[in-house]
Parts: structure tokens; sequence; C-alpha cells
């Protein structure tokens, strides 16, 4: 395991240039090409805006602009979801270089997550530019924890990808569960809600055990409730930090153990 | 000789029928690396059993056998793309397996980013692409259509493009499962000076074919795979040969039974009032359309149609050129005076290579009763190679038949002169001093 996981830094090249294939075969043939990068967010994002400030009214003062609060904690599960579901079918999607080609399997849902990254930061801009058109203006000592909760997504995100992509090779059927599974992982976390509420409270054992209530939290307390990170969620994700490693380890070697079966099963 | 540069030791693989599956444990699966759980023999199909070879480096080894035979599950074990289930694979050196070519191109980007992504997955660094790009278009000739997406390709130029970048990795040990048909006659040569400037190189290869010439001119040794076992390996000449034999010990025993069946469907007496020509007029005609039947009044019946080759035994392969005997078992049910005995040669696509019979060949019948054998001697059968098919008959002078088989009997042709057409005159050619020839190699 050990000495793939080296080997794995040995194709930085391939991963990175297939990412950016990803990239670039994604909206090869659109008319707005890359731009869909942004305007997803922004379409995704107005849907979510209209619904929660026209339709189902949100009073409460700390959530304002509440669609700024919501913006924050939708980025990073959207990257979250949508790398999942990919990388659940990228080994079957990508059975040709399984059985056909010497391939380190494990590529293929690194660059699933890495690609759903890419769009990630593409809405951070997007973020960006909404926190400067509302002259919103985060805390400087939260914000320099930022990168480090991007990297624990990240590494958790992966572990887990790693995991799916191997099972869904044996059990097709995880494909299909594990969108149902997302849609109901969304509601339960903290993102169109703050996990404040009083309404909430009785769900706090779910908080508890839901790993992406770590990463909602804080991206929220990072961005949008002013100065409260340092003090408040920090250890947590430090602690979940450490969670995730472990969530990637176990990811990495299931993935390891069912590697041979890969190129018969695909 | 130097140490080997692909070692298979005591290898087998086996592969799971396609069908209902149960689960281990996910724990027992966990420890032993298999969702399923240890199936039972007739759950499995052994594509490889127990096979042990060694390729030096900078050998080049053929391996032939009939499809099924493993060859490729052989390549994809060297290339390490799946892994034995007993024995060991041992390859030396950096491995570029042309087995499916272009298996990693993405359709909707252009050539040229997929020969730069294609390239490194075979283990190439972008500079190294970047040093080759120029050789690798021209190679695949498709300068005017690199920057286009690769969706709007041919097969053949995708093919030709996934080659060009597989060949261009600068591999030690080069897997090649018959892709040298992806082009025309110009690229296949291309292909083939490319393998022997590996060979120049002292790479080792690896080659998967069902062109035995191609093993024969270019291959060190050969390795003869049946039924995932090893029939053996050396010299390729040798090896081919034994392989050949092999192939037409098949053939001839699938063209027994098919005789054997027609014998079976034929064995009743033949119709009297079959499709059968009653003149000669239509006889000629009907010669042309009639598919393969029995038919006649039944008065002389033939009860059995063999063929012997030269050394006299009863075969359905031949070689061009070699005696064949064919003969007839007849039987009067009464004595007539008017018979003539017929045969006639038709290729597998229906043309009429030849008839005749007795009676243009001025035998006058007089009298034939009981049971008599007649055997026709073709002092060489001049055919090139081919499958043909044979009528024989009984009739009258008028055509009327006693018993009439049509393109019952199948016999095939080897030889190893690929010439083509029908016939094959004996001949041979003379040259003056001036004009000479270099030995193939």
């Amino acid at each position: 395991m050990w000495t793939n996981l080296a080997t794995l830094v040995r194709y930085r090249g391939l991963i990175r240039s297939l990412v950016a294939r990803e990239l670039k075969a994604r909206y090869r043939g659109s008319i707005l090409g890359f731009f869909w990068s942004f305007i997803n967010p922004i379409l995704l994002l107005s849907i979510y805006t209209f619904v929660f400030t026209e339709i189902l009214e949100n009073r409460d003062p700390d959530l304002q602009p509440y669609s700024l609060f919501m913006f924050c904690g939708l980025l990073p599960w959207t990257w979250f979801s949508s790398s999942l579901n990919e990388a659940a079918g990228s080994l079957i999607s990508g059975s040709n270089l399984i059985r056909k080609v010497l391939f380190p399997a494990e590529v293929l849902p690194i660059v699933s997550v890495l690609a759903n990254m890419v769009h990630f930061f593409f809405g951070l801009l997007i973020l960006a530019a909404f926190f400067v058109g509302l002259q919103y203006r985060p805390d400087w000592h939260d914000l320099v924890w930022f990168p480090l909760v991007v990297l624990v997504q990240l590494v958790f995100t992966t572990g887990l990808a790693l995991a799916l992509a191997a099972l869904t090779v044996h059990f097709r059927d995880i494909r299909d569960l594990l969108s149902n599974l997302l849609t109901f992982w969304f509601f339960a976390t903290p993102i169109i809600y703050a996990y404040y509420m009083p309404s909430v409270q009785g769900y706090r054992w779910l908080f508890n055990v839901n790993p992406f209530f770590h990463l909602s939290v804080s991206y929220q307390e990072i961005l949008f409730f002013r100065g409260s990170f340092v003090h408040g969620h920090l250890k947590l994700l430090l602690e979940f930090g450490l969670v995730s490693i472990g969530v990637f380890i176990a990811g990495y070697w299931l993935f390891d153990r069912l590697r041979d079966s890969f190129a018969e099963a695909v | 000789m130097s140490t080997p540069a692909i070692s298979l030791h005591h290898v087998s693989k086996r592969y799971r029928r396609y069908g209902g599956r149960q689960f281990a444990t996910l724990k027992s699966a966990l420890l032993s690396g298999d969702l399923v759980r240890k199936l039972r023999p007739d759950e499995t199909f052994e594509a490889l059993s127990d096979v042990s070879f060694d390729v030096a480096a900078g050998q080049t080894l053929g391996v032939i056998g009939r499809n099924g035979s493993g060859k490729s599950t052989a390549l994809k074990l060297v290339a390490g793309i799946t892994k034995p289930t007993t024995g060991t694979v041992k390859v030396e050196g950096r491995i570029s397996a042309l087995i499916e070519l272009g298996a990693g191109f993405h359709p909707e980007i252009s050539g040229r980013e997929n020969v730069f992504i294609n390239g490194i997955m075979l283990g190439l660094t972008r500079r190294e692409i970047q040093a080759r790009f120029d050789e690798i278009v021209d190679f695949a000739e498709l300068r005017q259509f690199i920057d286009a997406p690769v969706k709007t390709y041919s097969s053949g130029m995708y093919m030709r493009l996934g080659f060009a970048v597989a060949i261009h990795v600068d591999p030690d040990v080069l897997l090649v499962d018959e892709v040298l048909a992806v082009g025309d006659e110009s690229f296949t040569h291309k292909c083939l000076d490319k393998f022997a400037e590996f060979k120049r190189r002292n790479k080792t290869i690896l080659l998967v074919t069902h062109s035995l010439g191609l093993v024969e001119r270019f291959c060190d040794e050969a390795l003869w795979l049946d039924h995932g076992q090893m029939r053996g390996q050396g010299d390729p000449t040798r090896i081919i040969g034994a392989y050949m034999t092999d192939v037409e010990r098949q053939e001839e025993q699938l063209l027994a039974d098919a005789d054997a069946r027609v014998k079976a469907s034929a064995s009743d007496a033949p119709v009297a009032d079959g499709p059968g020509p009653t003149d000669a007029g239509a006889a000629a005609a009907d010669m042309m359309t009639a598919s393969e039947g029995r038919w006649g009044s039944g008065e002389v019946q033939i009860r059995e149609v063999t063929l012997f080759g030269e050394e006299g035994q009863p075969t359905h392969i031949f070689h061009t050129g070699e005696r064949v005997t064919l003969r007839l078992a007849v039987s009067a049910a009464r004595p007539v005076d008017d018979f003539v005995f017929g045969i006639g040669l038709f290729s597998a696509e229906g043309v009429f290579i030849y008839g005749t019979n007795t009676f243009i060949e001025e035998y006058d019948p007089d009298t034939l009763e009981g049971d008599a054998e007649i055997e026709l001697v073709l002092d060489s059968l001049d055919l090139v190679e081919g499958t043909y098919k044979l009528d024989v008959a009984v009739h009258r002078r008028d055509g009327a038949a006693y018993d009439y088989h049509r393109l019952l009997y199948t016999f095939r042709v080897k030889s190893r002169v690929k010439d083509v057409g029908i016939y094959r005159p004996k001949h041979h050619w003379t040259f003056p001093p001036s004009v000479r020839f270099r030995i193939r190699p």
C-alpha cells in the first residue's frame, strides 16, 4: 500500500493532465465554453436565493444577507457531492483504461475529486465577487485558516471517493444509492439553515456524527460569521482533520485490496 | 543470450464464468483482496494453465494459437494489466503494450492533446513527448488533422495515432497484440520497419498474431498455446509446422464430421422424382444453380465416396500438386447396360471448375452389375489453396440420373505458396544473370 501511495506521487503529471483534459472536455463544443464554470454556480445560487428569500422567507437577522450565507455552505457541498457521484462511476466509465492499459486505477477517482475542486475554486471567485459587491468583509484572522479547511475536505473526500469507486465496481447499486443518500445528507447538514437554530436543536446528535457538518460550519464561521472561527469550530476541525486522514488511509487501503479485481470486474 | 527480460513461472489464470455471484463476507473479502468467495472449479474458466516460458532480452517471441487459446491473456499478464491466479510473472524494464490502441483517447479533445495525455499514461514525461511530437504525428500521417477532435477521426486514423504514440514510448519490452491490421500496406510496412529497428536496438518483443508468415520471418522463437496450455516453444519454422499440422487435423475432423452428416442424411435411396434434371440440356443449366442434394432413379446407387491422399490415407485435406484418388463404391440392384460415371469440381464460391464423365472420355458402357468400386486418379491436384466441392454421379447416357450426389463432398487444398485464382498450372521462372533477387529475411 505505501509503495503504491509513493508511485501515486510519480503519477502527478498524469493526474494534472487528466484534470486539465476533464475540464477542457467538459465544455468542448458548448458556446459559452469555460464560462459555464462560472455560470453554473451563479444559476444555482440564484435559484436557492429566490426560493429562500422570496418563497420561504428567512427572517433571521444573523443570516443576512442570506444568499451569501447559503453560498458559503453550498459551494463546498457541490464540490463534495459531485466528486463522490463522479468518482463512484469513474472506474466503470474508465474501464477501457483499466482493462487495456497498465494504468494506476486510483488516478481516476482522484481526478474526479480534483476536477471538481477546480470548479470549486472558480465558484470561490464568484463568492469573492459577492463579498466585494455586498461590501461584506470576513475576518482576516479567520481567513488564514481557510486553506486548511479546503485541505481537510480534500483529504476526506478523496478517501471516500476511493472507497466508493472500488466498491461500485462490485456493487453497481452504490451509484443509485449514493445520489439519494447525498440528497438526504445535504438536508441533514447545516447549509441552507444555521446549526444553532432552535428548530434543529433536537438533531444535534445527527450533526455530531455528520462529517460534513464540521466542514460546512467551518466555512460559514470563517467566511460569514465574522470572528467566530478561531474560538469556535477550529478545535473540532483539527480533530476532524485527523479523522479525515484516517478516512483517507482506510479508503486507500480498501481500494488497494480490491485493485486486482478491477480489470476483470469493470 | 542474457538474463530473461520476460519470465513466466508456472502461471495459471482463472476467470470467473459470467453469471450469478455470491459474495464473501466483507471481512474475508478484504483479507483475500477479492469480494467473491473462492469459486468451485465449474464456476471458473482456466484461460491459462501452468504456462512457463522465458524471453531473453533482445529476443522476439511470436505467440501463436487458435482463438481462445490464451494468447491475449498471456500478453495481459506480461503487461501487468491482470494478475496471475497462481505462479509468477517477471518483466525487466519499461513495458509498452500495443493491445488496445488509443484506449485512453478522449473523443472531445484534439489529437494533439490526446497525444500528450496518452503519452503520459504510457509513462513518458511531457518534455519527452514534446521532443517526439513531430515524429509521432508524421508516423501517424495525421499532420493535417492533429488539431481536430479525435471523435472526427476515422477508425483507421484513430488506430494509427494510438499506434504511433505507443511505439514512440521507447520501451525495453514491447508487447504487440494483433495490431498490424490498422493501416494500409504502406503503414503496415512502416510498423514492421519500426519493429525491426526495435530488434536492432536489442529490445525485447512479444508478438501475438495469427499471421504465421510474420512470426516465421520476424521472430527468433515461437510459442504455441492451445486451450491455455503450452504446446511448444522454439524455432519458429518447427513450431509453425507443428501448429499447421494440428490445425489441418482439426479441419479434417470437421470435414469428416460434415461428411458423416451428409452420408447419414443421404443414406436413403435417391429420390426418384427429386429436383433432378430429366434431359441433358436441363442438366447443364442446372449445374450452375442447383444446391446440394441427392436424386436419381436408384437403379444404380453410389454407396460411398472416399478421397485418398498420396500416401493412401482417406482424408479431406490435400496439398497442391498432391496425387488424389477418388473412390466410388456403387451397387446396381440389377444389371444395367446404359451407365456413365461422372464428376464435377466446384470452388467454394460455386464456380464450376471442371467436369468429366466416362462417356465424354469415350468409354462406351456395356454392363454393370452387383457391387463395384470405381477409382478416378488425379495425378496432380493443381489447385490453389481453398475449399472445393465435388459432384459425383452415375446416370444414363441421356443424362437421366440413377444416383446424383450434388455438392455433397467438400475437401480443402493447402499450399505454402499464397498464389491466387483457382488453377495452378505447373510452372517455373527463369531469369538471366542480370536479374537478381534478394533472399527474403
